[in-house]
């Protein structure tokens, strides 16, 4: 399957995610330049990766959000083609309105960088059709702004069509009813804080992972 | 035209920055600072021909995360 990498200046999990998806698809996924405008034709997943782009400034994701690569993977989610952006990937998506809400500094104002634990709400989409709903997984998180707010009208809602993917055992940073991942209406796109790409070998500490690249593999495939 | 715009949490979002400021204030002795909201100021040398619109789709586009954030604009 191919699928591609959007590179941003800034950005330092491209290589991780790269990895990920190459160790899974067993093909190398195509890094693609934030200043391009077209993607390679037939991609099965475009990943937004986890890091500080273009250094944060303004807020996280914001000026990512609007650079000439990101309005071609907006096309490319609106036609259906599977889409998921890790960390600083999911500050992206919810700037570029894919995703609702929007993430803010963490609650306590620290940097958490830790394994978590995450229940996973809705085993039903491409994304998470490897676990079980319910099923606790372990994947570290790495982020200051990882405080996931929606107003409670959209909080409703996006629970009420089964949209949040991931939720946090423990609140780690202050999110809206621990929310750690949240997919789009059509479930093509998942924005998610903790890192499954650092979680994809027995070194790494475990696979929980590595069992959402094989799920979208073969959902996708 | 010089612009400023101020781009400050809307109004029942917390603030983590400000609720840290006001608890650094009170450890300072001033006390009663019953509330602290931190924010951002951008200033902007645009063109006179520059519309309200234009600025305010400036604002809505890109300066202000309007799930978030309220957005205020001063023309000098």
């Amino acid at each position: 399957m191919k699928t591609a990498v959007i590179v941003f200046p800034g950005s330092n999990c491209d290589r991780d995610i790269a990895v990920a998806l190459e160790s899974v698809t067993g093909t190398k996924p195509a890094m693609v330049w934030h200043g391009e405008s077209e993607l390679p034709e037939g991609l099965g997943v475009i990943a937004l990766p986890g890091g500080f782009s273009y250094g944060d400034y303004l807020r996280c994701g914001a000026i990512a959000a609007r650079s000439p690569i990101v309005r071609a993977v907006v096309d490319a989610a609106n036609r259906g083609t599977p889409v998921i952006g890790i960390c600083n990937g999911f500050q992206v998506l919810t700037e570029t309105g894919l995703l609702p809400g929007a993430l803010m500094r963490n609650e306590a104002l620290n940097f958490v960088c830790r394994d978590v634990e995450l229940t996973v709400e809705n085993s039903q989409s491409i994304f998470t059709s490897a676990y079980s709903a319910g099923e606790t997984l372990t994947i570290p998180v790495a982020h200051h702004d990882g405080n996931y707010f929606a107003d409670a009208e959209t909080l409703d809602r996006i629970e009420g069509e089964g949209r949040v993917a991931f939720r946090y055992t423990g609140n780690v940073n202050g999110s809206a009813r621990s929310i750690a991942g949240v997919l789009n209406k059509a479930g093509n796109v998942l924005g998610m804080m903790p890192h499954p790409e650092r979680r994809i070998e027995a070194a790494h500490g475990g696979m929980d992972g590595r069992r959402l690249f094989e799920g979208l593999l073969q959902a996708v495939a | 035209m010089k612009l400023r715009i101020i781009v400050t949490l809307k109004n029942g979002v917390l603030d983590p920055q400000g609720k840290a400021i006001q608890h650094a204030l009170g450890s300072l002795g001033f006390d009663g600072v019953s509330d602290v909201r931190a924010g951002k100021i951008f200033e902007l040398e645009v063109a006179d021909t520059t519309t309200d619109d234009q600025i305010d789709e400036m604002c809505r586009k890109l300066l202000a995360n309007t799930v978030i954030e309220n957005y205020r604009v001063e023309k000098a």
